[in-house]
This record gives C-alpha cells, sequence and structure tokens, in this order.
C-alpha cells in the first residue's frame, strides 16, 4: 500500500512517466496533461495540512520500507512541523509555474513539462525523506531537471548559468556526501548500528570535536550554497536572470528553501555544538547578506536582477532567525520560507508576464504602466508591498518574528538586520515607481495588453495565501510550533549534555593548576 | 574440470566460430554473431549456475570461487552487449569478419582465466590471451592510419608492461619459491621486507598499473581508445580492466596481504593521481572517445580508493563499480557505434552531437543517462558505485582521500555534461551525427540502460553478492 507522502512524491514523475508516451505533436494535451498532474497533486496533498496534528512534534504519515538493509539504508519518509508547510508550498506553486508557462514556452514543450515534474517530485523527495541517503538521492538527482530547465529553455547566457549552478551545488553537496558517510561511520562505530534512518542518527549525541565541526561545516557550505548565504550567491543572479520564468518561480520558492531547510532538518539537531558554536558566524553571515542584497538590488537595471538580488536578502532573515535558536526566530524562519517562496516567486510570475509582451526586463524600459496595465498595477503594488513586509501581508509576520528571535540574543544584529527592511521598501518602491508610476515614456509600451484570464488564474491563488497568512497566520504558524520547540530543546539538550563531559575533565588538570 | 568450465564454453565456442567461418554462407557474418552471443550466454547461464562453488584444480593454480563467477559474469555482460553492439557496426565500416567474434571471445576467455588465477603463471596466461587478441582487434580497420597506431601502440606497450610483469614474476618466485598465491603469501608473512620480492611486487604492480591505465601507466589510453574500432574500445575499457582488477585484488589481498600497509600507502597516492590527471586532462578533450579514454582512467582512480580502503567492504565496492561501470561504459560507447556522420564517419567529436536532442530525443535521452551515470547522479549505477567506494573508504578512515575523490567527481561533472549541453543546448553548424538503425545496437543499449537503473534503483543484492565474492579473499 502507498501512503500518502510517498504518492505525493511520486505523482508527478508517474505523471511525467505518462506524459513521455504522448507523441510530441499534441501540444495541448501535453500542457493540460502536466497541469493536471500537479493540480492532483497538489490535491492530493492537501490532506498533509488538513490531517496533520500541529500539537505533536513528531513524524507524521511516516512510512518506512527495507531498501539495502546491509548498509542500514531505508526508505524512511514523513513530515513533521518544519516540512509540511515546504510541501505544501511545493505542491501549490507547481501547478500555478506550469500555467504560467502556457505559452512563455514554445521550443521543446513537451521536454520541458517532463522536466518540470520530475523536478517536482525531486524537490518533494529533499523535504520528506528521513534517511540520509535517499534524502541525499532527491537533493543530487534534483540538480538535473533544474540543470535542463536554464540550459535549454534559458536566456542568452544560460549555458554559463546553468553550469555554473550545477557545479557550484556539486561541489558543495559532495562534500556533505562525505560528511553523510562520515557520520554514518562514527554512527556505526559507537553505538553499533550502522544506519542512515535520521530520526535514529539524531537520537544519538554525538561528541563535541573537530569531527562534528567538520562535519558541521561540510553540511553547511552545501546548505549555504543553497540558500545561498553570502559569499556563496554569486551562481543565484546569474541562474534566475537566464532562466525562464517558470525556473526562476521553482529556484526561489522552492529550491532556495532546500538549503534553509536542510540547515533547520540537519545541522542543527544532528551537530548541536557546531550549530551554537558558529552562530554569530552565520549572524554575521546573514546580516552581511541581507544589507547587502538589499544595496545591489537598488541599483539593478534589471527587473528580475533585482528580484535575484533581493532573494539573497530575504533569505538572510531565514537564517539569521534559524541561528537564533529561539521559538519566534525559528517559527519566523518558518514562515519566512513560505512567504518568501509566494512573494518572489508571484514577482517572478509578474515579471515574467510583462517581459512575454515587452521581451525585456530593463526598468527603463518602463514606465507609467498604471494607465495601460491598471489590474497589473494593481496586483503588482500589492505584490511588491509583500515582499518588503508591510504589515497585514505575509512578508511582515516573518520578518517581525525573526526580528523579535534576534533581539533577544543580539540587539546589534537585530537591529542592523532591521535596516534591510528599510533598504527593501528603497528597491522595491522605488522600482515600483520606476516602472508604474509616471508618464508613458515608451511609446511601444501603450499597446500592452492587460491581465488576461489565465495570467489572473495565475496570481489570484498566489494572493489568497498572501493576505491569509498576512492576517492569520496562525493557521500555518500553528503546524510548526511543536516541531520548532521540541528541536531548540533536542539542541539546548545535546549541547549540555556533551558539554558536561568536558566540565568534568578539565576539572582535574584545573585543580592541579 | 569445472573449474575451467566458464573458459571452456568461451574457447570452444570461439574454436566454433573459426570453424563455421570458413563456411557458407562467406557473404554475411551475422550468423557468427549469433553463434559467438549464444556461447557467451551459456557462460553466463553456467556462470550464475555454479555461484557459490569453491574448487581448485591444476595443482591450485586455477581457482573457482565467488571472486571469480563475479567476474565471469561482468565478463559475460561486457563481450555480450559487444557482440551486439559490433554486428552492423562492422557492416556499417566494412570490417566484418569471423576472426572478429573469435578473437573477442578468446579476449572474453583471457580475462576469465585472469579472474580464476590463482597462481602469478596463470595471471601472465591469462593476461597474454587477452591482451594478444586486443592488439590485433585494436587494428581491425587495416586502412584507417590511427587504427593502426592504436594497434602498434597498445601492442608495444603492452608487451613492455607484460615483461614487467614477468620479471616481477620471476623475483617473486625467486624471494619466495612458489608462484601459487597462496605460497606467496606465507612464504612473505615470514619476511615481508625482503629486497628482491620488493622489487618483485613493484614490477608486477608495473604490469598491472599499465592493465587499467592508472597513472602514471596510463599514457597509452587515449591514443588506443581513439583509434580502435568504438566496440573495440569499450571492450578495453570495461572488460580487460575489469580482468586485471580481479586478478590485482586476488594478487593484493591473498599473496601481498602481509605487505598490505606498504601497498595501501603507495595506492593511496597513485588513487589520487590517478583521479586527478585522468579528470583534468579529460576537461581538454574535444574527441568523445578521447574524453572517455581519460575519463576511464579517472574512474580506475575511484576503484582504486576502494582497494586502499581494503576489507571486504573496499573490494566489494571496488566489484560493484566494476559492474556499474562496465554496464554504463559499454552503453556510452554504444551510443557512439550508433552515431554516423553524414558522409558515413564515425561521429566521435563532441560537436557531432550538437542538436541530437532535437533530432534524435530518444538517444540523447540514452546517452544523458549513460553520461550522468558516469558523473554519479542519482538514482543511477554510477552513483551507487561511487557511494559504497567513498563509503568503505570514509569507514577505512581515509576521509582524505575521499574529499579529493569528490572534488574530482565535481571537476568530472564539468565535461560530462558539456556533452549533454552540446545534445540539448546547441544546434549543430555542420555534418551532425544521426542515427544508425541497428537492431541489435539498440538491444545492447536497452540492456545496458536497464542495468543502470536496476543497479542504480536496487543495488542492494548485487552489492551483497560483491561482498559475499570477495570476503573469503580476506581470511
Amino acid at each position: 500500500m502507498i501512503g500518502l507522502v510517498s504518492a505525493v512524491v511520486f505523482l508527478p514523475a508517474a505523471g511525467a512517466l505518462a506524459l513521455a508516451l504522448v507523441p510530441r505533436e499534441n501540444d495541448r494535451l501535453l500542457r493540460l496533461g502536466a497541469f493536471a498532474v500537479a493540480l492532483v497533486t497538489f490535491v492530493v496533498s492537501l490532506p498533509l495540512y488538513f490531517r496533520f496534528d500541529g500539537g505533536s512534534a513528531d513524524y507524521q504519515f511516516e512510512e518506512f520500507a527495507r531498501w539495502m538493509p546491509s548498509f542500514g539504508i531505508g526508505y524512511h519518509v514523513g513530515v513533521d512541523g518544519i516540512s509540511v508547510l515546504l510541501v505544501l508550498l511545493t505542491t501549490f506553486l507547481m501547478p500555478l509555474t506550469l500555467l504560467s508557462a502556457w505559452h512563455a514556452i514554445e521550443d521543446r514543450p513537451k521536454e520541458f513539462v517532463i522536466t518540470l515534474l520530475v523536478l517536482e517530485t525531486g524537490m518533494l523527495g529533499v523535504f520528506v525523506s528521513l534517511d540520509l541517503f535517499l534524502f541525499y538521492v532527491f537533493w543530487e538527482a534534483m540538480l538535473i531537471p533544474m540543470y535542463f530547465i536554464i540550459g535549454v529553455w534559458g536566456g542568452p547566457a544560460r549555458i554559463y548559468a546553468a553550469i555554473k549552478f550545477v557545479l557550484y551545488t556539486m561541489v558543495g553537496s559532495l562534500l556533505m556526501l562525505v560528511a553523510i558517510l562520515a557520520l554514518y561511520s562514527q554512527h556505526g562505530l559507537t553505538t553499533g548500528t550502522f544506519t542512515f534512518d535520521l530520526p535514529t542518527v539524531t537520537r544519538w549525541v554525538m561528541p563535541e570535536g573537530r569531527a562534528q565541526t567538520l562535519m558541521f561545516l561540510a553540511f553547511a557550505l552545501a546548505f549555504a550554497i543553497k540558500v545561498p548565504l553570502f559569499p556563496f550567491h554569486t551562481w543565484l543572479p546569474d541562474a534566475h536572470v537566464e532562466a525562464p520564468t517558470a525556473g526562476s518561480v521553482i529556484l526561489a520558492g522552492v529550491l532556495l528553501k532546500m538549503g534553509t531547510y536542510g540547515f533547520v532538518r540537519f545541522c542543527l539537531p544532528l551537530f548541536p555544538d557546531a550549530s551554537l558554536a558558529f552562530g554569530p558566524l552565520v549572524w554575521a553571515l546573514a546580516v552581511i547578506g541581507i544589507v547587502y542584497g538589499a544595496w545591489v538590488s537598488t541599483v539593478q537595471p534589471d527587473l528580475k536582477k533585482l528580484v535575484a538580488y533581493s532573494s539573497v536578502s530575504h533569505l538572510g532573515f531565514v537564517m539569521l532567525g534559524i541561528f537564533t535558536f529561539t521559538a519566534q526566530g525559528l517559527v519566523g524562519g518558518l514562515i519566512q520560507m513560505v512567504n518568501h517562496g509566494l512573494s518572489t516567486g508571484a514577482l517572478f510570475l509578474m515579471v515574467g508576464m510583462i517581459y512575454e509582451r515587452r521581451h525585456t526586463r530593463l526598468i527603463a524600459d518602463f514606465g507609467g504602466l498604471w494607465q495601460i496595465m491598471p489590474a497589473f498595477s494593481a496586483l503588482f503594488l500589492v505584490v511588491t508591498l509583500s515582499s518588503l513586509g508591510l504589515p497585514g501581508l505575509n512578508g511582515f509576520v516573518g520578518e517581525f518574528l525573526v526580528l523579535l528571535g534576534a533581539f533577544q540574543v543580539n540587539r546589534a544584529v537585530a537591529a542592523i538586520a532591521t535596516t534591510g527592511i528599510i533598504f527593501a521598501a528603497v528597491y522595491l518602491l522605488w522600482m515600483y515607481q520606476r516602472v508604474i508610476f509616471g508618464e508613458v515614456t515608451h511609446e511601444e509600451n501603450r499597446r500592452l495588453a492587460d491581465l488576461t484570464p489565465r495570467e489572473w488564474a495565475v496570481l489570484v491563488p498566489v494572493l489568497v495565501f498572501i493576505v491569509w497568512i498576512g492576517v492569520y497566520p496562525v493557521a500555518f504558524t500553528g503546524k510548526t510550533r511543536a516541531a520548532v520547540e521540541a528541536l531548540i530543546a533536542e539542541v539546548e539538550t545535546k549541547a549540555r549534555v556533551t558539554a558536561l563531559p568536558v566540565a568534568r575533565a578539565s576539572l582535574p588538570s584545573g585543580m592541579l593548576d | 574440470m569445472i573449474v575451467l568450465l566458464p573458459v571452456l564454453i568461451v574457447v570452444g565456442t570461439a574454436a566454433l566460430v573459426l570453424l563455421l567461418d570458413l563456411l557458407p554462407p562467406r557473404h554475411t557474418k551475422e550468423h557468427l554473431a549469433g553463434v559467438s552471443l549464444a556461447g557467451i550466454v551459456l557462460t553466463l547461464i553456467v556462470s550464475v549456475w555454479l555461484w557459490g562453488s569453491d574448487t581448485r584444480a591444476f595443482r591450485d593454480m586455477v581457482v573457482l570461487d565467488g571472486h571469480a563467477v563475479f567476474f565471469d559474469i561482468v565478463i559475460c555482460y561486457a563481450a555480450a552487449l559487444i557482440v551486439l553492439l559490433s554486428v552492423d557496426y562492422l557492416r556499417r565500416t566494412g570490417a566484418e569478419s569471423g576472426e572478429y567474434y573469435a578473437l573477442v571471445l578468446f579476449s572474453a576467455a583471457g580475462m576469465m582465466l585472469l579472474a580464476s588465477a590463482d597462481d602469478l603463471i596463470v595471471v601472465f596466461l591469462g593476461l597474454e590471451l587477452m591482451s594478444l587478441s586486443l592488439y590485433v582487434l585494436a587494428g581491425l580497420f587495416k586502412t584507417q592510419l590511427a587504427s593502426s597506431e592504436a594497434s602498434m601502440k597498445y601492442f608495444l606497450l603492452g608487451a613492455f608492461a607484460t615483461s614487467f610483469l614477468l620479471y616481477g614474476v620471476a623475483l617473486v618466485y625467486g624471494a619466495t619459491g612458489s608462484t601459487n598465491l597462496e605460497r606467496v603469501a606465507v612464504a612473505i608473512g615470514g619476511r615481508p621486507r625482503d629486497t628482491m620480492l620488493l622489487i618483485g611486487v613493484g614490477l608486477l604492480l608495473v604490469g598491472f598499473g599499465f592493465k587499467i591505465s592508472s597513472v602514471p601507466f596510463h599514457m597509452w589510453a587515449p591514443d588506443v581508445y581513439q583509434g580502435a574500432p568504438t566496440s573495440i574500445t569499450a571492450l578495453i575499457a570495461t572488460g580487460s580492466k575489469a580482468a586485471a582488477f580481479a586478478a590485482l585484488i586476488r594478487v593484493l589481498f591473498s599473496a601481498l596481504r602481509a605487505t598490505e600497509a606498504d601497498w595501501t600507502r603507495l595506492f593511496w597516492i597513485l588513487a589520487a593521481l590517478t583521479m586527478t590527471v585522468g579528470n583534468v586532462v579529460a576537461i581538454a578533450q574535444s574527441n568523445l572517445k578521447r574524453m572517455l579514454a581519460y575519463s576511464s582512467v579517472a574512474h580506475v582512480g575511484y576503484m582504486l580508493v576502494g582497494l586502499v580502503a581494503g576489507g571486504a567492504s573496499g573490494a566489494g565496492a571496488v566489484l560493484f563499480y566494476l559492474l556499474a561501470y562496465t554496464f554504463t561504459t559499454v552503453g556510452t560507447f554504444g551510443v557512439i557505434t550508433l552515431s554516423e556522420r553524414a558522409t558515413g564517419e564515425e561521429a566521435a567529436e563532441v560537436g557531432d552531437y550538437a542538436g541530437l536532442g532535437r533530432r534524435h530525443p530518444l538517444l540523447a535521452l540514452t546517452l544523458s543517462l549513460f553520461l550522468l551515470s558516469l558523473v554519479g547522479i542519482p538514482p543511477l549505477a554510477g552513483f551507487v558505485g561511487k557511494f559504497y567506494v567513498f563509503g568503505a573508504a570514509v569507514r577505512g578512515g581515509y576521509i582524505w582521500l575521499a574529499v579529493i575523490a569528490v572534488l574530482n567527481s565535481a571537476i568530472a561533472a564539468y565535461y560530462y555534461l558539456r556533452v549533454i549541453v552540446y545534445m540539448y543546448m546547441r544546434e549543430p553548424d555542420g555534418p551532425a551525427a544521426s542515427l544508425a538503425p541497428s537492431f541489435a545496437g539498440g538491444l545492447a543499449l536497452a540492456i545496458a540502460l536497464v542495468g543502470i537503473v536496476l543497479l542504480g534503483v536496487m543495488p542492494a543484492p548485487f552489492a551483497d553478492l560483491a561482498i559475499a565474492a570477495v570476503t573469503p579473499l580476506m581470511r
């Protein structure tokens, strides 16, 4: 019997397999079929939210099957408060992404929709894997479809961007593979059970020391590149600018979260001492990312590049929240992940919509769109405000909680991070002003059509959630709170346990002095 | 007799092929391919049936144990796929001949003898039987300069290396009084630091280093891989490499186990050098066969990591890696045998594959999957092979070697993905490769594809077999 989680994960891949049999001339059927598969996946994934018990910190909807028993590898999947929202974010964004690419992708649509669906399986697998081997399989496998999406359907410098994306990610993730293997063997040698099972390995308290630090660094590098944390972010603008709209939406909406998710799921519980020790460094990098991302965004002439750099800034907040080790900070970080997926995803979708009409993304080529595309301008305003964190919309909730957490641990860090929100208002509103307000400066813009029904259908669901999370965040934070509190308790307990032997060991030598 | 049964079936088939070659029909050689294939499949079935046996014969000179049977199976798969790929490839290139199939079978027999060798003299015999057949096969395209050059180079350097090996055998015999691996092991156990013995072992390893093409004995590989007929390149890259590894593993873990600490240190350096040189030089190649030559050097480096890791898990990982590598590499070369330019030449330049994804989506997808398996992308066989090898290394405490290996994998991703870039992201500017239809070739690719997916998704039974095969060696 296939469990709910497995069904959600493998539905897209099964759909892709079925679509591979459809002849490529049947363009419409392919697009409709892919959309239907993604939509069904979303519907099937809904019980993960509704039947999810937010009061429990345990894994739910768990499934386990033997896979490679002699190596301690099993097919173990499940969701908890940390991953459930990300799974739903993925299944929610995918149909919209497919819908947005209806006319944007004319070249080889069959390959495109199949690649996207395979990518969806890969991303979902990353979020639900509870076995380190299985996690790595999905983590690495999902690289290839994204590589194709950027490299085949991207802009002029797409090949450079695609290869840069793959090589950057690969260096990090391969070092993580060594760390996974080292963790496996150290856990096995100490406890006698050689296993990749995440809950089992997590129950073990790793001694503090060089091994833990190195493993933390290997995991952290892989995740930091993915997030991307400053200074590992240079692949991101290239990838975003070259990727087609659909690729950018998935990249910003889901892929980047795999990095931040990795920190929460793996680095914190597995390497608590190292996580605590490196906390200040992560704050520093996160704050640099927040401010630097915002400043660089301000001067971008290209809309997509502006949104790309704003991601560096927004994900800095997520990282800051996670590494405050406070309940507010972590919940804020998790919610901010979802918010960023929605807001930035929507920004990329809307930039894509005007790009489809004008085939340019330069801010200077627009101006005065308010008069020509009023509906577009209105929705764009909501999305922009959500991205800059206006109270009442979703962006505010996450950033507020993150800053609340940060204030408890370090006021200076929180103060500098807060300037990021101000700069966000600067670059986003200035961009909005130049694109939407003023007189129509380019004659060719006069003929631009306003939103089509298909585009309404793409944007309205995102806007619903942007408002919903902004007004009633408890519907979402409520699912994560228990898991986050359990995680913080676990980190603290483990750090205390490992600190104890150190204190005892130092006692005799201290007496000798 | 049962000890040599797999080898004898192959040799018998080869003799039958030679005989049938003289009889009508003379205009086609397809039936010879059929006979060869039948012989190989029979050997495969017999080998599977022989799994679990542990017998010796001819005064312990040959042995049939799990290790030998595992490699018999790998070699049979390689040979069978190569025969399938050859049928239409040879007809197209005008090189169809009966002795081709006989020589392929003879070389396969030599490989299987190597896997069964429990005596250094038999190692030499197997190596020569395998190599002499391959020297001839490499020069099959008699009218092509590159092919003759490949043959000549392979022969000269190969003969040189074999003489090193033979000299090593002589010195080991002089130092220990025996060529039998077990008796050598006992003798070495007494005095592992004997100078003559160490020189002998060193020369042995030079000979093996040449056959597996590890740095610094890899110089022949690029020219031979590029010049030889592609089907034979595939055989050199998979079967001969697997056989040489089979003998090397047996020699290292049974005869030389007393000096394990020494050769582990040596192979640590060789592994690091081999992967790095192979991968870095492969980046600069524009000819696909030449690139794959350097890539195969790099893969030997990964396998040496497994030897360094040692123990049943390390050696077993190497066995699994060879199985995975055989399917992947035969598949990759298989796609090249099925691609030709409009002029009828073989399409071996990377540029030939520009736009293949548009013209032949299925062929491009197949080649992509083989290349991704070579990169080590899950869930394909190449990833699991690397996972086991690196896992064994980390477990053995060789973390930095594993780090070098994974960084190398990242370098390798660049040049493998470049081929995919050409296939899907560039358009051809000149003569481009098209598909030369071939039922047998397609079948071979399909088998290889199923192999890499199966080994990638369900590796457990095969990995357990590989470990079971080498465990008896680790006494």
